[in-house]
């Protein structure tokens, strides 16, 4: 109690100044750029991080100036990162597990209407110019402009962001330089011409865009115009109203006639993305699939790498056997190699057309046509478990090894002396007290494989894609890899449907959790009466 | 002591009973021994042959390498690191991974060290609730998050363009190292398992240095930070060195999150260049990507035999990382 006493968060007598100093000029400095970073953030209307970071910087003040929170100084920077990179991610992904958040629908409503209505269209009475593209080392575009009024030249000077400047003495050919700015020719010219097309030269009203590839035309006007009052926009051009619809995140035609608008906003969907899969059977028929493929593949894959490991185990542990360290050693250079590097070989052994597997087989005369390892549904899912066989059994064996040898023998004594024999001294004593070590370890491989998606990805890619199914869905994917391309795919970002899934995953792993902590302390009791 | 010495003496009674059935038992070990080293091996065997082999591609390898010419036994490995360098910057990409694990590694040590030193030696209202939110946080695995972790780093990046604009008088351009397509954007994101599973590990480490240790020290009047710093850390050591290891080499071979974080080739960590390397065609640069491979492996595979022991003690007590 008396250690307690000092250690009950007194702040520490005797500090050096050198350390106060540093300490301090750390927090202030995190309370600056903290500051700056959410004024920042708020402007760009990104409140939940801004929030986080208030949290983030306020909180480290706090414990640093009230003695009572001393013992948590030591983990504030530990803290901060947690809060920052594995809590805030949690909460994110929840709340936009109910939101549409996803190609189409990226920006909230006022971000997107900024979007829609800085739009500009090209009026008929607009003016009419030939132009030159000029660009300044930071990168900047320019339009050089010029146009002949009644017989008399004249040019203007319109960089992006800036205001137009009429040229006093104009040219006819856009000079080589002009305020920084340098004339694109060639192959530059090509480039910029890509970006350019849809830019706006010039400052608020007074603006300039490209027409065709000879013309510029100015002033540039607001193509659409939002009304808070009415929630709707209308488009200059032909009159039409669109109306905001809050309910699909869109501004939608007021005659029901034609596209909405793009981009559409985020807006709250309810449980819609939980129950998407059981109204549309075209999605839930390929989720039941890749469920249920995740669990075999889990349970599978710890079986079968404990299972290996264990014998191995087993077999070295034997006292017959040299040179028992240097086999072992031989061993686990599977489980030492970086592992994308040894899906990657195994990807290439396993080539249908070029690999050493199907070659050999066919060298042999096993087969007369290589075998679609990697293709082929059936055969893709073989693979995979022979490939995570493979980079897991190492594992399995250095735990199970270390786990026997802490077995004491005089129980095999006792067995041997009552006439066991040896598989039955295996399964009434090795195995039920292998499981008290290996137990928790096995059930953390199972949570480990069901989101082992570095080996799909990089040995599949989830493939072959499952047809007819509405989003990106494979015969090998598991759970987390078809999250995966639900939001990163090339067919479009669907943030709101892959949080949904996602939160289901965490659901999944933490009730595993769960289990094991309860058989955890139920193994522990059995541990400590032996 | 006693259950070590017991164990093959009461095996060779056993034993003794039957010496034919002991040998076959020994014979039937020994081929499956042989067996499992086939099942290990040949796949390394294979990028060893494939590094060596000169045609390079995959549809010309086996599992001996032919060559015909020794001079240009390692044409794979000039064709990687030396002669293609414009295309596949390889240098960039072993360089860093080595700033990118290394800083990971010292950041977590450092982290970990600190917040388990306070988990051992302070007792603070909502210490155990920490431990269990500690604990707890462990289940969602990282990559979970991945749409989050991506976003905030794209995020950072605009917010950098932002200030630029609201306050030009300093240039925020720095805080684009912490964004998408930066080195540092990739550290931050492995900072997410900084507080886990290894603060607990060295928290049971650190319970076992006595306590009258910090106490003598206190009543010589040294403050926390020098008990801690000066004491402790030392005496951690082996802890910290597996601890470290793991985190090097977890981050070392770390893909997917690097991955999605790096797009300029001249950005990638080591796993993200082969990967991409070979992704496209597995046929016409097998060889070189093998060479590559054999670069990157050998260093992990070293560690990792020299360190078997302490690497397998920390794994058991710690999460299974692949």
């Amino acid at each position: 109690m008396a250690v307690n006493t000092k250690q009950k968060g007194v702040a520490p007598g005797g500090a050096s100044l050198f350390s106060t100093i540093v300490t301090y000029g750390a927090l202030a400095l995190l309370n600056a750029v903290a500051l700056t970073l959410i004024y920042g953030l708020l402007d760009m209307g990104n409140v939940p991080l801004a929030v986080v970071l208030g949290i983030i910087a306020f909180g480290a003040t706090i414990i640093f100036f009230v003695p009572r929170f001393y013992p948590i100084r030591w983990m504030v920077p530990g803290l901060a990162f947690m809060i920052l990179l594995v809590l805030y991610p949690i909460y994110f992904t929840v709340s936009n597990a109910f939101t549409n958040y996803g190609d189409g629908h990226l920006y909230a409503k006022q971000q997107s209407i900024n979007l829609i209505t800085a739009r500009k269209y090209v009026p008929e009475e607009a003016n009419v110019y030939r132009w030159e593209v000029m660009q300044a080392d930071d990168g900047r575009y320019a339009l050089y402009l010029t146009r002949e009024v009644n017989g008399v030249l004249e040019a203007a000077f319109a960089p992006e962001g800036e205001s137009i400047e009429p040229i006093a003495e104009p040219t006819e050919e856009a000079p080589e330089t002009y305020n920084g700015f340098r004339l694109l020719t060639g192959a530059d010219r090509t480039t910029a011409l890509g970006v350019i097309q849809s830019a706006v030269f010039g400052l608020g009203d007074d603006t300039v865009g490209i027409r065709t590839r000879r013309e510029a035309a100015r002033p540039l006007k607001d193509r659409f115009i939002y009304d808070s009052v009415t929630d709707t926009i209308t488009d200059q051009t032909d009159g039409r109203v669109y109306v905001a619809n809050n309910e699909i995140g869109q501004f939608v035609p007021q005659d029901g006639q034609g596209d909405p608008l793009a981009p559409g906003f985020i807006v709250n969907v309810g449980l819609s993305n939980f129950t998407r899969f059981i109204s549309d059977p075209g999605l839930r028929g390929p989720l039941v699939d890749i469920f249920v493929w995740t669990v075999v593949f889990s349970l599978f894959s710890v079986l079968s790498t404990f299972a290996l490991g264990l014998m191995m185990a087993l077999i070295l542990n034997s006292p017959y056997i040299v040179g028992r360290k240097v086999i072992q050693s031989l061993l686990i250079i599977p489980y030492a190699i970086p592992a994308v590097i040894s899906i990657m070989v195994w990807r290439a052994l396993l080539n249908q057309n070029f690999g050493l597997v199907n070659k050999t087989l066919m060298d042999v005369g096993l087969i007369a046509d290589g075998i679609p390892f990697l293709t082929d549904a059936a055969w893709a899912k073989f693979s995979i478990l022979l490939v995570n066989l493979w980079l897991g059994y190492p594992y399995m064996m250095l735990i199970c090894s270390g786990a026997l040898q802490a077995i004491p023998s005089d129980v095999y004594e006792a067995a041997a002396v009552d006439g066991a024999r040896p598989w039955q001294s295996f399964r009434s004593i090795t195995l039920p007290l292998l499981l008290v070590t290996v137990g928790p370890l096995l059930i953390a491989s199972f949570t480990y494989n069901f989101n082992n998606f570095l080996l799909i990805d990089a040995l599949t890619q989830g493939n072959p894609p499952i047809p007819g199914s509405p989003v990106q869905a494979s015969y090998t994917d598991i759970l987390i890899s078809y999250t995966y391309r639900l939001a990163f795919g090339n067919r479009g970002a669907d943030y709101g449907y892959a949080s949904a899934i996602t939160l289901v995953i965490f659901a999944l792993v933490a009730l595993v959790t769960v289990f094991q902590t309860r058989f955890n302390n139920q193994w522990e009791k059995v541990s400590d009466n032996g | 002591m006693a259950n070590k010495t017991a164990a093959p003496k009461f095996q060779q009674a056993r034993m003794a009973s039957s010496g034919r059935e002991r040998l076959l038992g020994t014979a039937a070990r020994y081929v499956v021994i042989v067996i499992a080293l086939i099942f290990a091996l040949f796949p390394v065997l294979f990028i060893f042959s494939s590094a060596l082999n000169p045609t390079g591609q995959l549809s010309t390898q086996s599992l001996i390498p032919r060559v015909d010419d020794p001079s240009r036994l390692l044409d794979n490995f000039r064709g990687l690191l030396v002669d293609n360098l414009a295309l596949y910057p390889f240098w960039n990409w072993l360089f860093n991974s080595f700033v990118v694990a290394s800083v990971s590694t010292i950041l977590t040590v450092l982290i970990t060290a600190l917040s388990a030193y306070s988990f051992s030696r302070f007792r603070f209202r909502g210490r155990n609730s920490l431990l269990l939110g500690i604990r707890l946080v462990q289940v969602f695995p990282n990559l979970l998050a991945l749409v989050a972790l991506y976003l905030i780093l794209q995020q950072v990046k605009e917010v950098a363009d932002q200030l630029n604009v609201l306050i030009p008088a300093i240039s925020w351009d720095w805080l684009k190292f912490f964004g998408l397509d930066s080195l540092g954007g990739v550290i931050l994101v492995y900072m997410a398992g900084a507080m886990g599973i290894n603060t607990l590990l060295m928290k049971g480490f650190l319970d076992s240095i006595p306590r009258e240790i910090d106490e003598s020290a206190t009543v010589d009047g040294a403050t926390n930070w020098q008990i801690f710093w000066q004491l402790i850390f030392p005496l951690i050591r082996p802890i910290l060195a597996v601890v470290g290891v793991l985190a090097f080499v977890g981050t070392f071979n770390e893909f997917v999150l690097a991955r999605l974080i790096l797009r300029d080739k001249e950005n990638w960590t080591l796993m993200v260049g082969l990967y991409n390397f070979i992704n496209s065609d597995f046929n016409r640069d097998w060889g070189k990507f093998a060479a590559g491979a054999l670069v990157a492996a050998v260093p992990v595979v070293a560690l990792y035999l020299a360190l078997q022991d302490q690497i397998v003690g920390g794994l058991t007590q710690g999460a299974v990382k692949g």
